[in-house]
Parts: C-alpha cells; sequence; structure tokens
C-alpha cells in the first residue's frame, strides 16, 4: 500500500500574510515575527472575515506589522495609529479594527490617544509589542524601560519609573487587558480570539523580545535566552489587580487576563444620546453619504 | 454628481463665515467632522455637531490637533468626506498630517481661520499670517491647492469646491480663512442641490485582485478603494511603489515625490484661480486676498477716484499661486501693491512671477486688526508716482 | 509511525532556535549546515516523535516552519 501524505501546501497562515513582500525586516530572534503568527492563527481560529478586519500600525518595528498583514492595513505617523482607526473605525462600524504598534508609539507619543480612546471605549482592539525598548530608532530609552537598563539615551542605566500599561489601560477604561509573552503563543493566541469577540477598547501587553537592541546592550543573552527567562520567571495571574502588575528588570512577569469588563462603546451612547434627543430627526451615524 | 439634499439648507440666510463653512461642508457632503476647538474656528465644529445628527453622520471632539487631523483621514479611508477645522497654533500641530494626506493621496479638507500669531499671538484676532505655512508646513516635498475666500457667501461656495478638489485630485485641500471674514456675518444663498456639483470620490471600478492603490494607468491620480471592499491593500506614509508596499530607493521617491508634485502643476492654470478688476489699462494692480481684498476695494476705489489707473487683482486660491497670469500682467504693470495681514507672504510669490518686470510694494500688518484703507491708498499712490 | 509531520522552508529561517527548544517531544535540532542567508536552519532528528502539534509553527517569528497530524489514512513517511 502506498501510503499518501497530505501536505498541506503551505504554512497555514500564508493566507494572513503579504507572503510577496517576504522576508520581512525583523532581526532573527525578534519577537514580532511571533506575535504576528499568534495574531494569524487566531484570525484562522476566531474564523474572522479578512476583507472585514483592518489594521492600523504607527512607527517602529512593530509598526510595520501592518504591511505584512495581507487585510487592509494602514502604516500611519507615529503615535497616532489610535485616532487614525478611530476614524476608520466611526465611519465604517461594521469593519474590525486593530490596532498593532510598539510600547513607545502607544504608550508615549501616542499615549494621550491611547487614554481617550480607552475612555470613550471606541470599539478598537489593540496589541501592544512591549520591547522595552525604542528599536526601530536605534536602542533608545521607553516609557517601559525598567530601571536601571541601559539604553543609547540612558547610557548609565535609566532612572525613570516604568508605565505599567494594564494598569495605566485598565484605569482609562478598557473593557479588556492582557498580558502575555512571545512565550505564551497558545494563550496568547487564545486570548486575541477572546479580544476579538469583545466590543470596546481593549488591550493585549505582548512581552517580545529585541535582542539587538535591549538584550543585547543590556547582557541578557539572545532571543532564545529571553524566551526561557519568560517562561521560567512568568507567573500566570488571571484577574491580578493591574496595580501589582508592574514589571522590574529581569524580575517576576505576571501574565494573564486581568480585566473582561462590559460597557457601553462609544457608537452605542452616541446613538443612544442622540436618539433620545431627536427621536424621529434623528438621522443616525452612518457617514457614507 | 449633484449634492445630496439631505445636506443643503437651500434659502436664503444671514451666516457669518464659520457658519456658512460648516453648511459648505455638510452641501459638499462631509459627513465626519473631528476637531478639537480652537478661536476663531470653533464655530464651524459647534454647528456641524448640531446639525449632522439631523443630517446623518458624526462629529468627534478629539483629543488634540493631532488627533483630529489623523482621525479624518481614517475616516475617509473607511469611505467618508471628511474635514477638520483649526486656527494658528491647531493648524501647525496638524502639520505631520498634512504630509500623510499628502503622501498616502487622502483626500481631505483642512480649514484654518487665522488669527494673530506666531504661537498663542491673538487669539480673537484676524491676521493672515499661515499662508505660507498652509504651502509649506510639512516636511519634504509635495503640493496642496489652499483656497481663501473674503465672505461668507463665498465660505459657502468655496468650501464645497475645497471638498470637490480634494476629491478631484487626492490631496489635502486648505481652506485659509482669516477671523474677520469667520465672524463676519452677510447674506448667503444656498441654492438647490441639484444645482450644485459635486465631485465624487474616484473610487476603482477594478475588482479586488486586479487592484493596486497607486497604479495611476497614464494618469497622474490613483483611484481609490475604501477598506472592508475586500481590496485588501496597504497604505503607508513610506515612499511606496503602485502597490502601496514601502520601496526604500531613490528612484522610486524620484517617482513618487514627482507625481505628486504633478498632479498639481499640470493644472495649476486651471486651479489658480483669481479675480481680475479693470487690470487693462492698469498701471499700478494691488494684490490682496481674504479680508485684505475687501479693506484694497475700498483703497482701489479712492485711488481711482483720484484718477489714478490701478486694478485690483484677488486670489481666490492661492496656491497653487496664478503666478502665469502674474507674469503676463507684469509685462505692462508699472507696480504690483500687495497688501496682507502678515510681514510680507504672498508678496514673495508676487515678486517671483514679476520676475524683476515690475515694482513691488508690499503693504505689510503683523495682525490684531485691517489695514486701513488709507495705508493701501498712500502705496498705491506712491506706486503711480 | 509519527502522528505528525513538520515542513522546514528553510531558506525562511534565520536560526532563532525557537522551535528546536519548545518542540515538547525534541522532534527538531538546529543543523550545522548553513542556508543561503547564512543561518542554521532546523533539520529534523527524530521525525517519529512528531505529533504535529504545530507548536514550532506558532513560535517561529519567520514563518519558516508548521507541524501538521497526520490523517488516519496516513501512513509514516519523512518529515521533510
Ligand atoms: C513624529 C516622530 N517622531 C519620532 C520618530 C522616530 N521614531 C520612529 S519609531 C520610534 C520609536 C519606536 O518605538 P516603539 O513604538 O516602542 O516600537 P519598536 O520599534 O520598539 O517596535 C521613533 C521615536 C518618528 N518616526 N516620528
Ligand atoms: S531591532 Fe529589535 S524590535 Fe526591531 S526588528 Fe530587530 S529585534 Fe526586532
Ligand atoms: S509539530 Fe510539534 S512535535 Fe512536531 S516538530 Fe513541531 S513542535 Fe515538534
Ligand atoms: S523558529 Fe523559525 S526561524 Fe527560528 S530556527 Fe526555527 S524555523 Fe528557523
Amino acid at each position: 500500500m502506498t501510503a499518501v501524505v497530505e501536505t498541506p501546501v503551505i504554512n497555514p497562515v500564508e493566507p494572513f500574510l503579504r507572503m510577496d513582500r517576504m522576508p520581512h525586516i525583523w532581526c532573527p530572534g525578534c519577537g514580532i515575527g511571533t506575535t504576528v503568527n499568534c495574531f494569524a492563527r487566531a484570525l484562522i481560529e476566531s474564523k474572522a472575515d479578512p476583507e472585514k478586519l483592518a489594521v492600523v500600525s504607527g512607527i517602529g518595528c512593530t509598526g510595520r506589522v501592518a504591511g505584512y498583514l495581507h487585510v487592509d492595513s494602514f502604516h500611519t505617523t507615529h503615535g497616532r495609529a489610535i485616532p487614525f482607526a478611530t476614524g476608520l473605525k466611526l465611519a465604517n462600524p461594521s469593519l474590525q479594527v486593530v490596532v498593532y504598534s510598539g510600547d513607545g508609539d502607544l504608550f508615549a507619543i501616542g499615549g494621550n490617544h491611547l487614554i481617550h480612546a480607552a475612555r470613550r471605549n471606541i470599539d478598537l482592539k489593540v496589541i501592544c509589542v512591549n520591547n522595552f525598548i525604542y528599536a526601530m530608532t536605534g536602542g533608545q530609552t521607553a516609557p517601559t524601560t525598567p530601571e536601571p537598563a541601559t539604553t543609547t539615551t540612558a547610557p548609565y542605566g535609566s532612572y525613570e519609573p516604568a508605565f505599567n500599561l494594564p494598569y495605566l489601560t485598565e484605569s482609562a477604561g478598557a473593557t479588556y487587558v492582557a498580558r502575555w509573552t512571545t512565550y505564551h503563543v497558545r494563550q496568547l493566541t487564545r486570548s486575541i480570539v477572546e479580544m476579538l469577540q469583545k466590543k470596546g477598547f481593549c488591550l493585549i501587553e505582548v512581552l517580545s523580545p529585541c535582542p539587538t537592541l535591549y538584550q543585547r546592550r543590556n547582557r541578557l543573552g539572545d532571543a532564545l535566552e529571553t524566551m526561557k527567562y519568560y517562561k521560567e520567571r512568568s507567573k500566570t495571574r488571571h484577574g491580578a489587580p493591574t496595580s501589582e502588575v508592574g514589571l522590574t528588570m529581569q524580575g517576576d512577569i505576571v501574565v494573564g487576563k486581568f480585566v473582561d469588563r462590559d460597557r457601553p462603546d462609544y457608537l452605542e451612547s452616541m446613538r443612544r444620546r442622540l436618539a433620545e434627543q431627536l427621536g424621529d430627526k434623528f438621522a443616525g451615524v452612518g457617514v457614507l453619504a | 454628481m449633484q449634492a445630496n439634499p439631505k445636506g443643503v439648507l437651500t434659502g436664503t440666510h444671514f451666516l457669518d463665515g464659520d457658519q456658512a463653512c460648516c453648511e459648505g461642508a455638510l452641501a459638499a457632503g462631509a459627513r465626519f467632522a473631528a476637531g478639537y476647538p480652537i478661536t476663531p474656528s470653533t464655530e464651524i465644529v459647534e454647528r456641524f455637531a448640531w446639525r449632522i445628527p439631523t443630517v446623518g453622520g458624526m462629529f468627534i471632539q478629539m483629543e488634540d490637533e493631532l488627533a483630529a487631523s489623523i482621525a479624518i483621514l481614517g475616516a475617509v479611508w473607511g469611505g467618508a468626506k471628511a474635514f477638520t477645522v483649526t486656527s494658528g497654533p491647531g493648524f501647525s500641530l496638524m502639520m505631520e498630517h498634512i504630509g500623510y494626506a499628502a503622501m498616502t493621496e487622502t483626500p481631505c479638507v483642512f480649514v484654518d481661520v487665522q488669527r494673530g500669531g506666531p504661537s498663542t499671538g491673538l487669539p480673537t484676532l484676524p491676521a493672515q499670517g499661515d499662508m505660507m505655512q498652509a504651502r509649506w508646513g510639512s516636511h519634504g516635498d509635495y503640493e496642496i491647492i489652499a483656497l481663501c475666500p473674503n465672505s461668507p457667501q463665498e465660505c459657502f461656495d468655496v468650501t464645497i469646491r475645497a471638498f470637490n478638489l480634494a476629491e478631484e485630485f487626492r490631496v489635502p485641500v486648505m481652506l485659509m480663512m482669516d477671523e474677520c471674514v469667520g465672524h463676519m456675518t452677510e447674506k448667503v444663498v444656498i441654492p438647490r442641490a441639484e444645482e450644485i456639483e459635486i465631485y465624487p470620490r474616484r473610487h476603482t471600478a477594478r475588482g479586488p485582485g486586479e487592484y493596486w492603490p497607486y497604479e495611476t494607468n497614464g494618469d497622474l491620480v490613483p483611484e481609490m478603494a475604501h477598506a472592508g471592499e475586500g481590496y485588501r491593500f496597504h497604505i503607508t506614509g513610506l515612499t511606496h511603489d503602485e502597490r502601496g508596499y514601502p520601496a526604500m530607493n531613490a528612484a522610486a521617491q524620484d517617482r513618487l515625490v514627482r507625481r505628486l508634485k504633478n498632479k498639481i502643476r499640470a493644472a495649476a492654470d486651471r486651479l489658480a484661480l483669481y479675480e481680475e478688476e479693470a487690470t487693462e489699462d492698469a498701471e499700478v494692480v494691488v494684490v490682496s486676498y481674504g479680508i485684505t481684498s475687501r479693506v484694497a476695494q475700498r483703497a482701489v476705489e479712492m485711488a481711482r477716484q483720484r484718477g489714478i489707473r490701478v486694478g485690483k487683482f484677488r486670489l481666490v486660491a492661492a496656491w497653487p499661486f496664478p503666478a502665469a497670469r502674474l507674469r503676463e500682467l507684469a509685462q505692462r504693470v508699472k507696480v504690483f501693491v500687495v497688501p496682507e495681514l502678515n510681514c510680507g507672504q504672498m508678496v514673495l510669490e508676487v515678486e517671483r512671477a514679476a520676475a524683476g518686470m515690475a515694482r513691488i510694494i508690499p503693504v505689510t500688518h503683523a495682525g490684531g486688526d485691517v489695514h486701513r484703507p488709507e495705508t493701501i491708498l498712500e502705496a498705491i499712490v506712491e506706486a503711480a508716482r | 509511525m509519527a502522528k505528525g509531520f513538520v515542513c522546514i522552508q528553510v531558506e525562511r529561517c534565520k536560526g532563532c532556535g525557537f522551535c528546536v527548544e519548545f518542540c515538547p517531544t525534541r522532534v527538531l535540532a538546529l543543523s550545522s549546515a548553513f542556508n543561503s542567508k547564512g543561518y542554521h536552519p532546523p533539520h529534523v532528528v527524530n521525525g517519529e516523535k512528531c505529533s504535529g502539534c504545530d507548536l514550532c509553527g506558532i513560535y517561529c517569528p519567520d514563518f519558516a516552519i508548521f507541524g501538521w497530524k497526520a490523517r488516519a489514512s496516513e501512513g509514516a513517511a519523512h518529515a521533510g
């Protein structure tokens, strides 16, 4: 009997990627690719319609994600992915809008937009790749850089306190907040699936190695060693109070789903208010004239 | 295409320039506005916020002008016609997204109701100090269109024109108002919807799979698609090729940047809108725009009463600048008098166009007030001497 | 008979070693050979143990490897 091996012709994630743009620009061992891999798998699992999904990125190594995903994708300006995505989502509420960007992009230059989008509860699904550094520009201090890590702009070590991203995001009003690392590929994938099913402002922080700039400069080994560190020092604590999940340099990492709650999203609140006030005169919020 | 009657407030009204601009935007089909409050422009979005729920669409007050200026671009890629409104300090914050709109060829309108600057300057008082910023404010080489109405009626008419040009050329169009025009109330006649011509979005007729976002097919302006329609396209502010993919080399840069410039330059004669009066036999021509053109009108009348052969040239479009026509005039006009509410901005363009053939007399003003007609008259008298 | 298979697209690999490290059954090892970009891609050293769990596939930042489960009708074959 001849054995018949039904080899899948291609990697299952390929239909979600712009294969004509491969290989991508990310360094060997860069975790961004792993997060994209999880994202693509989450799209498969959630049976999301790729034609009704748009990805918006800012600028940075992570900002390049939009350009590699085979969906409607927007590589915007540094820090402004969220307000762009806000306009896109409000103009076409039937779109699933995902914002995919770096920690500097989302929480430094774009921090104000992030907290306001969370406050308004705009229905955006944010994936924040946190590599503790400004990678694209060569390794400068980020709002997430832990003390006393060195960066090119903190050559003697950082002495600024870092942001606790889940705490900040929850406080601003997000309906879903989780943290994983690139080691937790299955959990991350599941979490993305879950987030895609939620309504409102959601954020997943993914800790990710930047071996080229962060780990190497701080003598923390290569990407694989970073993955092992994530494996060894991560503690899953679903529902942990976000005030307690701040990170330290090479310390324990609390991962899990921290926030999962419901409140009316921006469009729902807008519609309800205007209908209440205007009755029959309310012509709806559809912008397609 | 004709205007959608839903947004058209047909009739005769008394409106200030800000309100008329809002009505123009609604008539043009704008259904999404994002803004951040700033005097003296806020009335435009206040009216929009009040009107839009009964027309269908939305206004969102963003957390700052950076957000407002890119939220509208997101909305455009979602299928809307969109605009934002600001004044000096906010206009400065929007510059990065004017460049992004130019680079990504996102049709949109930026309204700047000019006030005295620099910095916080004179929040409630007029100026025309942002004219060069409108043209050159974002980094790199690009072209935009900028229009400068001088009455509430024109605020209505020119706003519609701004949206139409944005769609036709896929560029950000600046509507350069000033505090006086914005706050002056006059009669505004809004025609019936079927009398208002609308330039529709250049939406591609191709299906997914046969479409690339920056393929031009011989034209200088590519066709658009919107997110969610199945095209799965990519848009970036990086230098890109026809597919919309980043292309990091000098050849791609040259091809793209030159096309972005040429699509406007090739149409410059048609786009360079102006109004001329009594220039045929004029030895002096006053070149002005916006509120200053109305003061200049008075000065020109006074000069004519004194027997001076003076003509008037009013810029309705500041950019592209009507250099060709002014060059023609320079061959027989002795002097151009250029009053403006700044220390000399558009006068540089007049000088460039005149290329030494005619003398130039700037009549500068740092803003906060309009010129006295007599000041402009003095310059005309001196010019005619 | 292996329960699963793994496919390695050698030229896409950047040699990070994630797949090798996190394969639950230690099917893979980095080979001593280079691909054309100078990286050491993984190769199969314990094909029999492959469950087709595709964990290697999820970890790979370069989309260079994936695993799949054998159907009942599939016989043993080399993992390529
Ligand atoms: C307005 C503006 N300021 C600065 C930059 C330069 N810049 C590009 S990416 C970046 C930081 C990116 O860091 P992060 O968002 O953490 O992403 P990463 O590269 O680490 O993935 C900076 C400062 C820019 N492109 N635009
Ligand atoms: S510099 Fe760092 S973040 Fe950027 S691609 Fe390389 S490893 Fe990834
Ligand atoms: S599919 Fe699973 S068992 Fe097979 S090589 Fe990959 S990780 Fe190992
Ligand atoms: S995970 Fe991918 S890139 Fe890394 S060694 Fe394995 S195949 Fe190569």
